[in-house]
């Protein structure tokens, strides 16, 4: 047994290596199919990457990716694949930050307001992907996509000069009135001349644990779960599958809500036209690089975090930024395949060992039969 | 296996019938050794390989698109032979006549029965141009007549020169159809007996190494209490072309305490929409169910068995395990709620795997671990931790759906143990099965389902399998007795209940 335990640990290791030693394979030959040097593009970036600077840079973009990962990791633990993660923390971020604009309550009071109005946003906007699909069988994917653009679309009629935000006429950026500082997350100061890291960091390690939590160690969890792997034997053990995929639903759209909060509460205090996108998309590679488990979510942040770095620096040394794009691409691709490929190896090497192992069993009781039937 | 034979193979779950079976039909490579054809030694790459060479399997999950025709089954994949219409609709014909198959080209297969549907299998393969069928577990899904009525097409064809492979559990069956049997066990031979010398018992041995396990229950425990009372149950479900039809209509059973409550009836006639309804899988539109008194007849599934029904179901790959996750956790699902696998909202995986531990030795799961996967073990391990993962919560009513189907003898002993030991403990069992000796060895009643309805119930003590499958074919109904005894309903059915055998 100990035998088998190594060779699946090995196993869930070997998917990640793989694909990322693949995707710079194919990396390098797009590098060289553009005409460019690529050993050299690596280097600029893994030295820039690990300047104290680029640190602090990584582990506040990672921060955020985390959160985002989460929420998908929580869909794809149940087989539902919320894509709406994207519209869910925007919509929550501007509503926190409209909330947050229009109190001057003590921050202790406050902060946790915000954020609460965040997970409340994000969770009700899932929700209505997940009250179609549980009442009216429409899929979640084609749902969160068309909820995504309905996000956008409210939060461009809402973030208007004299409706929810106002138009700064200095700068020309219409953006809702700024937190009240005593509203601003506590940061961890990082060494001299360099940008502190962000506190929120604290808050996606705590949701990083109550995921590990709730799903590995409470019966909600292991109902959630057996939906994910069988819905039909999670039915018949009792799980009311309906009541299940609202629930994670909801839960996944709480966690969307925690995505903006970082920028919101460490970086701009406000939300404006140009606050981040796109990040619930990013959350969906980062979750399928990190297999939906808490630990390897965090290093699919960091690594993307790395990346996106790293994007900047080439940029100035002559090479096309989108090269990282490129590359991201390629690894969530050759990730999705590399699990499939290790996954149906994994049973395969178990059922042969199983019998082997068995057979061993058998030949050894040779004699004093083993096929004996209990009285 | 000679030409123009029936070469029936034999073997426990688990010992390798359907690798060879697997190999034969070129799904699966060989490490060493050789198949010869004909005298020629062949290797065979992919089942298209084996097709070309004569060599055709009918699985036992039947492969046939039930909204084409059998015309339009036959010739898919296989349109380069003889067209799509006239020529292949002449072939068909005549491949039927001459095995006696019976086959009409132009109905649609989802308006067909499962003997019907095996033999449009067994006409494609024919159709491809086989000289030698696999036939895996053909009779698993069939009445008794029907079985009769395969073999005469069997006989048919090796009259005709075709050689046929049979895998059977069923050794009364192989015994009455083969010419030749091999007897597999652990992946090896360990006989060849011609069936002349030999008996169900003396193959059950070799397959086992013990005796042939029986079914039949002794003495009576069944008691005055009542434990499930369904009354008047009604279920309504809409079929494809969106017209209602009632798939249970006025269920009335009770089980008492102790008592074995057999169900028997072909396939599809609403056994499985009954087991759902009562373990709350389906709400009823109609009816009531009592538990112990309770009435749970919209109580949901958790409930229902934190109350203490047990549930071992008849498919349990889709029911009654998570193939991907590991023994102890297919240990927790279904009893999550209960003590030893939580505790107040939390889990306890030290106290779930120790008793999987417990589960594993006590019932005799075979394997090497209990972190390995569910899809690891053979079909009758995964059927003996599901039964003691369900006994082990004592349950007050035991459903058990097909309890050993697809299990090897040794295990079906063990679990037919099991259920009397329980029984003689006040458990009532709901039993269903497709195995009619099971049936009416175990049962302490039983009824018969056709269409939706209870339509007749027998006495298991004079009862004949025969008897009881004129009743499943709905040839006849009301209480069924032994013609010896009385002036039978059951002898007008299919003419196959004349000359029940005592038992």
């Amino acid at each position: 047994m100990k035998k088998l335990d190594k060779e699946r640990v090995l196993l869930a290791v070997a998917a990640p290596v793989l694909a990322l030693a693949a995707a710079f394979v194919v990396t390098a030959l797009v590098l060289l199919a553009t005409g460019k040097e690529p050993f050299n593009a690596f280097g600029i970036m893994f030295d820039y990457g690990m300047k104290s600077d680029s640190q602090v840079y990584i582990l506040n973009k990672a921060t955020t990716y985390y959160l985002a990962g989460l929420a998908v990791a929580v869909g794809f633990r149940m087989n539902l694949f919320n894509i709406g993660v994207d519209g869910q923390y925007r919509l929550a971020a501007f509503f926190a930050a409209v909330v947050g604009g229009a109190l001057k309550l003590p921050g202790l009071v406050q902060i946790p307001l915000i954020i609460l109005v965040g997970m409340l946003v994000g969770a009700m906007w899932a929700s209505i992907a997940g009250l179609l699909k549980v009442y009216r069988g429409v899929s979640e994917v084609i749902s969160t996509i068309m909820l995504n653009s309905l996000a956008g679309i409210l939060i461009s009629y809402l973030l208007v000069d004299g409706r929810l935000a106002d138009l700064d006429k200095q700068t020309n950026i219409v953006a809702t009135d700024p937190l009240p500082s005593s509203s601003h997350f506590f940061t961890i100061p990082a060494g001299a001349g360099l940008d502190p890291i962000w506190g929120f960091i604290v808050v996606a390690a705590l949701a990083g644990a109550g995921f590990w939590f709730l799903l590995g160690r409470t019966r909600f969890g292991f109902d959630l779960r057996a939906v994910g792997r069988s819905e039909s034997a999670a039915q018949a053990s009792g799980v009311n599958v309906r009541r299940m995929v609202l629930t994670s639903m909801v839960l996944s759209g709480a966690m969307a809500g925690l995505v903006g909060m970082p920028t919101l509460l460490n970086d701009t205090h406000q939300f404006t036209s140009d606050f981040p996108t796109g990040i619930g998309f990013t959350g969906i590679a980062i979750a399928l690089l990190g297999r939906n488990n808490p630990v390897g979510i965090a290093l699919a942040a960091v690594l993307w975090g790395f990346l996106e770095r790293g994007a900047n620096r080439l940029e100035f040394e002559g090479y096309d930024k989108e090269i990282v794009g490129v590359m991201q691409g390629v690894i969530v691709l050759c990730v999705v395949i590399a699990y499939e490929l290790v996954r149906r190896y994994g049973l395969k090497r178990q059922q042969q060992r199983v019998g082997a192992e068995l057979a061993a069993q058998a030949s050894a009781s040779k004699g004093t039969d083993k096929t004996e039937v209990p009285a | 296996m000679r030409r123009g034979t029936v070469h029936a193979l034999v073997g426990e779950n688990g010992a390798g019938k359907s690798t060879l079976m697997k190999i034969l039909y070129g799904m699966q490579r060989p490490d060493e050794g050789t198949i010869a054809l004909d005298g020629e030694s062949v290797e065979l790459h992919s089942p298209a390989d084996a097709i070309s060479r004569g060599v055709g399997m009918v699985h036992q999950h039947f492969m046939l698109a039930d909204n084409f025709t059998v015309l339009e089954n036959v010739v898919l994949g296989a349109e380069k032979l003889h067209g799509i219409s006239g020529r292949a609709r002449a072939r068909i014909k005549e491949i039927s006549d001459a095995y006696g198959l019976g086959v009409r080209p132009d109905v649609l297969v989802e308006d067909l029965g499962v003997a019907d549907r095996q033999r449009v299998e067994i006409l494609k393969v024919l159709y491809r141009g086989a000289r030698t069928l696999i036939l895996d577990e053909p009779t698993a899904v069939l009445v008794p007549q029907e079985v009769d009525a395969l073999f005469d097409n069997l006989r048919e064809l090796k009259a005709e020169g075709l050689t046929v492979l049979f895998i059977s559990h069923k050794l009364g069956e192989v015994l009455s159809v083969a010419d030749d049997i091999t007897v597999i066990r652990r992946g090896t031979t360990v006989a060849s007996v011609v069936p002349s010398e030999t008996s169900p018992r003396q193959l059950a041995e070799l397959m086992v190494g013990s005796e042939l396990p029986s079914p039949e229950t002794r003495e009576s425990t069944v008691t005055d209490t009542e434990m499930l009372v369904v009354d008047a149950l009604r279920l309504t479900a809409t079929d494809v072309d969106g017209v209602e039809r009632a798939v249970l209509d006025d269920i009335g059973l009770t089980i008492r305490k102790g008592e074995v409550l057999g169900i028997a009836g072909v396939e599809g006639n609403g056994q499985a929409e009954l087991v759902e309804a009562i373990m709350g899988m389906r709400d009823p539109d109609a009816g009531t169910i009592t538990l112990d008194g309770a009435d749970i007849s919209h109580a949901p599934t958790r409930t229902r068995r934190e109350d203490g029904i047990g549930y071992i179901p008849e498919d349990r790959h889709r029911h009654g395990l998570l193939l991907e996750a590991p023994l102890w956790e297919n240990r927790i699902l279904g009893h999550v709620t209960e003590e030893p696998n939580s505790r107040s909202g939390l889990l306890n995986p030290a106290a779930a795997r120790r008793d999987t531990e417990r589960i594993v030795t006590e019932y005799d799961v075979r394997t090497p671990g209990i972190e390995v996967t569910a899809a690891s073990l053979s079909g009758g391990n995964q059927q003996k931790l599901i039964v003691g993962r369900e006994m082990s919560h004592h349950p007050k009513l035991l459903i058990a759906a097909h309890p050993t189907r697809g299990v090897d003898v040794g295990a079906q002993a063990q679990i037919w143990d099991q259920i009397r030991a329980a029984r003689r403990e006040g458990l009532a069992v709901l039993l269903i099965s497709a195995d009619l000796d099971e049936l009416i060895g175990l049962s302490d009643t039983l009824r018969v389902m056709y269409r939706g309805r209870l339509v007749a119930d027998a006495d298991p003590a004079t009862i004949t399998p025969e008897e009881l499958g004129s009743a499943m074919t709905g040839a006849a109904s009301g209480h069924l007795e032994h013609p010896a005894e009385a002036g039978s309903e059951a002898a007008t059915g299919a003419g196959a209940a004349t000359g029940g055998e005592d038992r």
